[in-house]
């Protein structure tokens, strides 16, 4: 195993903290890039899928597992953002602008929302949000003049400076365009992580109580987290749309919301990678059921399977692994690096007997 | 003058009166505990002064200033930080992170800055962290630095609330039974380590404490409470010799007996 010579504070800031991490995650950003060369056009746009689907992950992410509130109402945002979008696009706003401001917008509203809705607590904040996602789609069909309703919206022509952007004739570029939007999140994501203002977050999520004591606002600082998720879910969902092609109502059902939420517990709450490997699971999932399906002969699809199996692969990661995917490749790394002194109940979450009442 | 001054603090929780016009004045640069039997209203004492509670009526003022009139997170920044009887650390983050987190109140940086880590984050991130270094010198805490609250031992995490406390750099320290559950040698550690905060850091301490042993030790001055209200104040020996007290902690009847039996030594 390696050991971290610490010779300075940046050593502890910096993104990575040794020259083996930088290029592990260098190598991972060429391979990304070069991706394209490698695979058909089929499978590009299944990665671009991936892609898309970690974005509005790592916003759920934020607020989940970093600040632990739960949303079962992101779906609504990332159907703002890609309204947003879209609809600044047609305004000719050009797509640079359109996108980024459509992140800005879905984050200003989600904080809006958040004022009221956060002041409700586990299960009743997961209520309320689910509410805010079901609210949604009835409010897209209500403004159908903007919105095309039930019949829904093409999406419009990307064009970046003169290039052409598109999911169908261009793949490759659609591909480069959400792979350099994941890595504007992510990286704005692992700012937010080392700056005060995660460290809040993560306060507000472990005690409240404490974090109040320590001078963290908690009002502002869940507002904050919520705006923030909301911008890159908003982000999200309108690479999505954009992708889809076409998008209604339908399309940011509050099905898409659960899926979010399933992502992030599979992935594993509170780690950046958790939301890839959620996304990884999430996207090839349906993929994976229907080749079985397939191979157990008769052609036809089984109706309701692949919620069926999303429910119960989020049943089984709750009770048995409860850190997600990535939680289990951090036991797993752990358990070779320390290997043969690993002991089992190394990652053991402790109960705590004695805790402060909620005060108030 | 004093420090931090409770007047006729008045607190009702329905029909009870958990604290019941209690007068408190704490000098600056004293230790100070309030002692008293279970509920007797003094971990309350340190949620009204945390703004966790707000009294029925009353004024709380620390350094001048109207305590009442700021919400609880608003507190901290006047230089009053606390612990917690049951340990209230954030479980999931390193040492290193709870001890940052007590730096929220000297950060001057936006949200905005903060996404974009701009140069002046980078800055106050290791001014932030040498003040924190400081901390996990006076305390001994470099062994664990990076680990887990999860993973630490009881005692070692009393010791990081102590000193995510100490990172605000407070003028004022309320400790709420800083030597609970501690050995006999890390309660000895406890008292050295409040001892210094007075004398080099200069910080003022208020303390609930049952054991009576670090405090007559470490204290200037105690405060008995029983039922919210005030039942003696003095150094620690006229408090734990004080009748009032011996009463509250035994039942009146030992009071009668330590009393016939002093006078059958006699």
């Amino acid at each position: 195993m390696r050991f971290h010579f610490k010779t300075n504070y940046d050593t502890d800031i910096d993104l990575f903290p040794d020259w083996w991490k930088r290029g592990l995650y260098l190598a991972l950003l060429v391979f990304a890039m070069g991706l394209p060369l490698l695979l058909d056009e089929f499978f590009i746009g299944e990665m671009t899928n991936v892609l898309i689907w970690s974005v509005s992950g790592l916003g759920l992410m934020l607020l989940t597992g970093q600040t632990g509130q739960v949303s079962l109402g992101h779906s609504a945002f990332m159907a703002l953002g890609c309204y947003a979008c879209v609809l600044m696009m047609e305004a000719g706003v050009p797509f640079i602008v359109a996108f980024l401001l459509a992140g800005v917008i879905t984050g200003v509203i989600g904080g809006l929302i958040a004022i009221p809705a956060l002041k409700l607590h586990g299960v009743y904040l997961a209520i309320a949000t689910l509410a805010l996602a079901i609210l949604a789609d009835d409010l897209i069909v209500l403004l159908a003049p903007w919105t095309g309703g039930v019949n829904g919206k093409y999406a419009p022509e990307i064009n970046i400076l003169g290039l052409v952007i598109d999911r169908w004739s261009t793949p490759d570029y659609y591909y480069w365009m959400v792979l350099v939007v994941v890595l504007g999140v992510t990286w704005a994501y692992r700012n937010i992580l080392r700056s005060p203002l995660g460290r809040s977050f993560a306060a507000v999520r472990d005690s409240e109580i404490s974090a109040q004591a320590m001078g963290v606002d908690i009002a502002r600082t869940k507002t904050m987290a919520f705006g923030l998720s909301c911008a890159i879910a908003g982000l999200g969902g309108a690479l999505m749309g954009l992708f889809a092609g076409a998008f209604n109502n339908e399309t940011f059902n509050f099905l898409i919301a659960i899926q979010l939420v399933m992502m992030v517990v599979v992935g594993g709450l509170g780690f950046i990678h958790g939301a890839f490997l959620g996304a990884v699971v999430v996207a090839f999932l349906p993929q994976l059921l229907s080749i079985l399906t397939s191979s157990f002969g008769r052609g036809m699809s089984v109706p309701g399977l692949e919620t069926g199996v999303f429910g119960f692969l989020l049943i089984l990661f709750i009770l048995f692994e409860p850190m997600g995917l990535y939680g289990r490749w951090l036991k797993i790394r752990t358990w070779a690096e320390l290997f043969p002194f690993a002991r089992k109940d190394m990652f053991k979450r402790q109960k705590s007997y004695l805790k402060t009442e909620r005060l108030r | 003058m004093s420090l931090l001054e409770l007047k006729d603090v008045t607190l009702k929780f329905g029909g009870l009166t958990a604290v019941n016009a209690l007068n408190l004045s704490v000098k600056e640069g004293e230790v100070f505990a309030l002692v008293g039997p279970n509920g007797a209203g003094k971990s309350t004492v340190f949620n009204l002064i945390s703004r966790f509670y707000t009294p029925a009526s009353g004024s709380i003022r620390f350094d001048g200033q109207d305590l009442l009139a700021r919400p609880s997170h608003a507190v901290p920044a006047l230089g009053v930080a606390r612990t917690f009887q049951n340990i209230e650390l954030f479980h999931q983050a390193t040492v290193l992170q709870n001890l940052l987190v007590g730096r929220h109140r000297h950060r001057s940086t936006s949200a905005l800055e903060n996404i974009f880590f701009t140069p002046r984050v980078r800055a106050e991130e290791r001014a932030h962290r040498e003040a924190v270094e400081e901390v996990i010198d006076f305390l001994d805490l470099q062994p664990y630095r990076d680990q887990r609250i999860a993973g630490l031992p009881y005692g070692i995490r009393k010791v990081v609330e102590l000193g995510r406390a100490l990172a605000t750099k407070p003028r004022l320290l309320l400790l709420d039974e800083p030597a609970s559950g501690l050995s006999v040698e890390e309660t000895q550690n406890m008292r050295w380590w409040i001892d210094d905060i007075r004398r080099q850091m200069g910080i003022t301490v208020v303390m609930v404490e049952h054991d009576m042993g670090l405090v007559a030790r470490v204290c200037d001055r105690v405060v008995a409470l029983d039922g919210g209200k005030k039942i003696a104040e003095g150094t620690p020996a006229q408090v734990q010799s004080d009748p009032a007290v011996i009463a509250a902690y035994l039942g009146t009847s030992a009071v009668s007996k330590t009393a016939s039996a002093s006078g059958e030594r006699q």
